[in-house]
């Protein structure tokens, strides 16, 4: 019961002290830019009515998930045929290696010429952004399959679809997790700069636009929710994560114990 | 084999240019929208000798480098002052935890409005998004360390600057070195996107106006300036990584193979 308790304390003490110290730090604060934070509190529920939420957050949250449900599974299943035949992967590597290099956000004019401003241009960007590096983990993942395992399952006749699922695609699940975990933090920039390039509604142009008729507190309200948005994000996708990796966590416990 | 991988990587780089030249020269995909990469190339040439681009590349390459010194720095030192501070670490765990998934184009508005198309514009960015990857990689080092041999530095009676330097310091720098790879990739992202968005002088605004006036073969030499820029520091960041851990196992490891 102590121990809970102090691990409560430990949990909440410092958000709470910098909340109170940004609350009565700015609370006096005349200066444009840095309004108080009771100001920026009072205006969050105006600004994110129901109206605001269902015309702007849903449409960028259904294209971040179209663009990054596109790169996972294009990334996974290039990355399994590349990872899996020796050949394949020196041809492409080098091509690979240089379009990762890329800083996905100069994809945003290239692929503006090729898809317009609309939705399917903000679906393409953050796709191919998110893409290379769940393609690359997935390479690498791929490659690195137990050979003694892959073996044992070819001699016990496990091919095709089934040497895929629960052998391939098994045990480089969490490298393709560490690809997806990398892919989300960048689809949610992806998201959130293609639509300050050019957009009519989105989180991102709100935002700017806020700023750009200088409605301060307004402008603030919207970094909280995208720092809101970006923290569940990461949350439900360890939730997930915790869900599908759950075998491999406890396999490296055990044998962390043992060794 | 070395030598059959390197000749098919070849062969595939070459495989994917002249895909990249056939596809628009063929018609496939209008050359309005993807030029031809001999075009390409020839717009590459004149950017090279354009005084401007190089000062472009300046621009982005001093935001990258300063945004990068000022983030490792700070994320080192909070590490492992969190680290050998008691309490310190079970106290700011859920305000790293809250703080670090949030994105840092998020800032970009306020970024604006403070400094508006300044240098500092591009640092609050970039330093903001590679400081935590240096930070959190710190800390994992740091739990890393294994108490024994602590103890022992303990029983030794080194004190709290000596354990740092001699026990905490070679135990957490393979971790601290991924952590300054992954944010030197990251701090280019950030200082393009600040230029491209934001309007801040380099590489990033260059696209942005070859975009708006249409130089289409520009905007094309420009990304794969990038994309050269990205691939230098991802292999210059593993070199020094490997200068700086060649006394590690890992990395003696892969010198006897």
């Amino acid at each position: 019961m102590k121990t809970l308790a102090l691990r409560l304390f430990f949990v909440l003490a410092l958000p709470l002290l910098l909340v109170i110290a940004w609350w009565f730090a700015s609370d006096s604060s005349t200066d444009v830019y840095w309004p108080p934070l009771r100001t920026i509190l009072t205006t969050f529920p105006d600004v994110w009515t129901g109206e605001r939420l269902r015309d702007d957050v849903l449409p960028s949250l259904l294209r971040l998930l179209a663009g990054y449900t596109a790169a996972a599974v294009v990334g996974v299943a290039l990355g399994t045929v590349i990872g899996s035949y020796r050949r394949v992967r020196a041809v492409c590597e080098p091509v690979l290696e240089f379009l990762r290099a890329v800083p996905p956000p100069v994809l945003v004019p290239v692929i503006m010429l090729f898809a317009g401003i609309g939705d399917t241009m903000k679906i393409a960007v953050i796709a191919s952004g998110c893409v290379w590096p769940i393609l690359l983990n997935t390479v690498e993942g791929v490659r690195a399959v137990d050979s003694v395992m892959s073996e044992t399952a070819r001699s016990y006749g496990i091919t095709g679809s089934a040497r895929l699922r629960h052998v391939v695609l098994r045990s480089a699940s969490p490298q393709i997790f560490a690809g997806l975990r990398q892919a989300l933090s960048i689809g949610i920039i992806l998201m959130v700069i293609s639509e300050m390039f050019a957009a009519s509604n989105g989180l991102g142009f709100t935002i700017v636009q806020f700023q750009r008729s200088f409605a301060i507190p307004d402008m603030w309200t919207g970094i909280l929710l995208l720092g809101l948005l970006g923290f569940i994000l990461s949350v439900l996708f360890r939730l997930l994560e915790r869900r599908a990796l759950g075998w491999y966590h406890g396999l490296r416990d055990t044998s962390r114990r043992s060794s | 084999m070395k030598a059959e991988s390197a000749l098919l990587g070849t062969a595939g780089f070459a495989g994917f240019l002249v895909l990249c030249e056939a596809v628009p020269r063929t018609g496939i995909v209008s050359d309005n929208y993807f030029p031809p990469v001999t075009r390409i190339a020839d717009a590459l040439v004149t950017e090279l000798s354009d005084q401007a681009f190089w000062t472009a590349l300046g621009d982005t390459l001093t935001g990258w480098a300063l945004g990068l010194a000022i983030a490792v720095t700070a994320g080192i030192l909070t590490g492992v002052l969190i680290a050998v501070t008691p309490y310190l670490r079970e106290a700011t765990a859920s305000t790293i935890e809250f703080l670090r998934p949030i994105p840092s184009v998020a800032l970009i508005p306020l970024a604006v409005l403070l400094y508006g198309t300044e240098l500092q514009s591009v640092l609050l960015l970039v330093v903001y998004a590679s400081f935590w990857q240096v930070l959190i990689q710190t800390l994992y080092g740091v739990q890393d360390v294994d108490p024994v041999a602590d103890e022992t530095a303990r029983s030794y009676g080194l004190g709290t600057w000596a354990r740092v330097r001699h026990v905490l310091w070679p135990t957490a720098l393979p971790y601290i070195m991924t952590g300054v790879r992954l944010a030197a990739a990251v701090a280019l992202i950030l200082a393009v996107t600040a230029e491209l968005v934001i309007g801040a002088p380099g590489l990033g605004r260059r696209i942005a106006v070859a975009q708006s006036s249409q130089a289409v073969p520009d905007m094309y030499a420009l990304v794969v300036v990038t994309g050269v820029l990205g691939l230098l520091i991802n292999v210059g960041a593993r070199t020094v990584e490997r200068r700086a851990l060649a006394w590690h196992q890992s990395v003696r490891g892969e010198v006897a193979v």
